[in-house]
């Protein structure tokens, strides 16, 4: 399995620690129902077979934490992108601005 | 028919041609009291237990490939109960004790081996946290030795002692622990539940449930809607696709995890060893195949199959612990799919559906939970109130912190 990261380009995942899913989103504390949505976002995960946005950090690398779309079938790798870049883009999607980053493993979040 | 000398000496007499299937293929029927979701170790052995000890025998086992197709024929064997927290060590010594019993109660060879169990340490640290669970383990009636290198080089002379970065100095010894056949020990179960009247019924997938006003009614197969009072999933790593199903979002990652075995050599490993650094652990099968495994691959997978880098790094472990097995060429390797959960511990619950119950959560040590897995659920589904040892393991206590984590690693799955 050979991930592409957007700085450094395609390296064996060997360079790489895993995190896990990166649509799972920090709740704000002060909120109502902070508690239950602590416990989703601490335990709860969809775990799905197929698409997966899961972050990873090039530890052996450039030391980024980016955000790669990976299915959990097959192992494919269909693109990846910086941690930061992507907590833009949800930013913006959840502005109502324009984002092209949708689809079933959604609304990410990076500042985990 | 039940197993003996003479049974098999009458039928060797005639040419080994009168043996009998040993279980039935039957259709299923439109309605059970209880289905059983995968036939797997732990679904068999739950409709086992619930015909034998529960006196439920109106059940159907229904699995969407073969009896026994998923990880409990993928497994690398180990059986033990050297668990350290209160929740954890009465269970696995309930099911260290069935194992004792288990091939007379079933009337079925599962090779079950006390071998020994031996966890290496290699520091005055790890040695201090062996001690600790050794101890723990005692307080509970488990059997637990602490042993010096001397001891460790009587037995195993051909270790690694002295290696510069992880010198061996001791070990956990559990006795009683060891191997047990993993395809025998789904056969035995699956045959014991067929004699006593459970349905076991093959490449049948559940699809859905059938469930109104929050009560369930049925399954949903690909051979038609089956009604049933109870249903038990006992599915493992396809877990969370299962339960999809019902809309229930579970604490749990599927992860895949490798597995080895080399060429059969002759005798040289007695005994069960795992390596203290990293994760490794390794046994010689009856055949003479160096069986051996370590960590996760990592990552979120239902790929049934790991990568290269895993590969690398077990192979690493074995050479640093073990140097002799270097010219042993390996013949297999494959991988399945672990219902990781969030503290790393099992999940035998009730679910906020009425008549729903789940089994799942086994990570990569379900294997030696086998037996009292499938007790406990019996017991779950049959009374409707948990097995005094398994109260732990409840679907709540994730939101209500009361968490199993053996290895004090956190709601990371990967690192249980
Ligand atoms: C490489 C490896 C090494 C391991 N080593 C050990 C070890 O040394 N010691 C130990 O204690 N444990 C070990 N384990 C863990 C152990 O194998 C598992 O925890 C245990 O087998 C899981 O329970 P099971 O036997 O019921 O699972 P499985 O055998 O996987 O049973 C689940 C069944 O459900 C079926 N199913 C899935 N979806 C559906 C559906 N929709 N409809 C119908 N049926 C369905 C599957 O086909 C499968 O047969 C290891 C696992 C692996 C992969
Ligand atoms: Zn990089």
């Amino acid at each position: 399995m050979r991930l592409p990261c957007p700085l450094c380009g395609e390296r064996d995942s060997g360079e790489f620690t895993y995190r896990g899913d990166a649509t799972v989103v920090r709740p704000d504390p002060a909120s109502p129902g902070a508690k239950e949505a602590f416990h989703a976002f601490v335990h709860l995960r969809d775990n799905p077979a197929g698409w997966h946005k899961e972050h990873w950090y090039h530890s052996d690398g450039c030391r980024s934490w980016i955000v790669v779309e990976r299915n959990t079938l097959t192992h494919e790798v269909r693109g990846a992108v910086t941690a930061a870049a992507h907590t833009l883009a949800r930013r913006e999607a959840a502005s109502g601005g324009k984002s092209s980053d949708d689809g079933s493993n959604e609304a990410p979040e990076a500042d985990a | 028919m039940r197993y003996s000398a003479l049974s098999i000496v009458t039928n060797a007499l005639s040419g080994n041609r009168n043996w009998k299937p040993v279980w039935r293929e039957p259709e299923p029927k439109a309605e059970y009291d209880v289905v059983i979701v995968g036939g797997g170790g732990h679904g068999l052995s739950t409709a086992y237990y619930l015909a034998k000890e529960f006196g439920i025998t109106n059940v159907a086992v229904v699995e969407k490939g073969w009896l026994g197709s998923g990880n409990i024929g993928r497994n690398t064997t180990i059986v033990r109960s050297n668990y350290g927290l209160p929740g954890n060590t009465p269970f696995y010594e309930f099911s260290l004790k069935l194992w004792e019993g288990l091939e007379q109660d079933f009337n079925y060879n599962a090779m079950m081996s006390q071998r020994g169990v031996l966890n290496l340490f290699h520091s005055d640290g790890q040695r201090d946290a062996f001690a600790r669970r050794g101890n723990a383990m005692r307080l509970e009636g488990v059997d637990a030795e602490l042993v010096d290198q001397a001891a460790v080089r009587k037995m195993y002379p051909f270790l690694d002692f002295d290696n510069a970065r992880f010198p061996i100095q001791g070990g956990l010894l559990q006795r009683r622990g060891g191997t047990a056949r993993h395809d025998a020990v789904a056969w035995g179960y699956a045959r014991g539940a067929d004699s006593r009247g459970v349905d076991l019924i093959q490449n049948c997938e559940v699809t859905g449930f059938v469930i109104e006003g929050g009560v369930f009614k049925g399954v949903e197969t690909t051979r038609g809607t089956i009604k049933a009072k109870k249903v038990g999933v006992a599915v493992a790593g396809s877990t969370t696709r299962v339960m999809h199903k019902t809309g229930l979002r579970l604490p749990i990652e599927s992860h895949v995890l490798q597995a080895f075995v080399t060429e059969g050599l002759k005798p040289f490993l007695d005994g069960v060893v795992s390596f203290g650094v990293g994760h490794f652990y390794i046994s010689q099968s009856d055949k003479g195949g160096l069986v051996f495994g370590g960590d996760l691959d990592g990552y979120n997978s239902y790929a049934q199959r790991g990568n290269l880098p895993m590969i690398e790094h077990v192979c690493e472990a074995g050479m640093s612990l073990m140097p002799a097995i270097g010219r042993a060429r390996i013949l297999r390797n494959w991988g399945g799919v672990m219902d990781m959960t969030m503290d790393g511990s099992p999940i035998i619950d009730k679910t906020p559906i009425d008549g729903f119950f789940l089994n799942c959560g086994w990570c990569y040590g379900g294997f030696k939970a086998t037996p009292a897995s499938g007790f406990c659920f019996a017991h779950l589904i049959a009374r409707e109130e948990p097995h005094p040892v398994a109260v732990a393991y409840r679907l709540d206590r994730f939101e209500k912190g009361y968490l199993l984590d053996e290895e004090r690693t956190g709601a990371q799955p990967n690192l249980h």
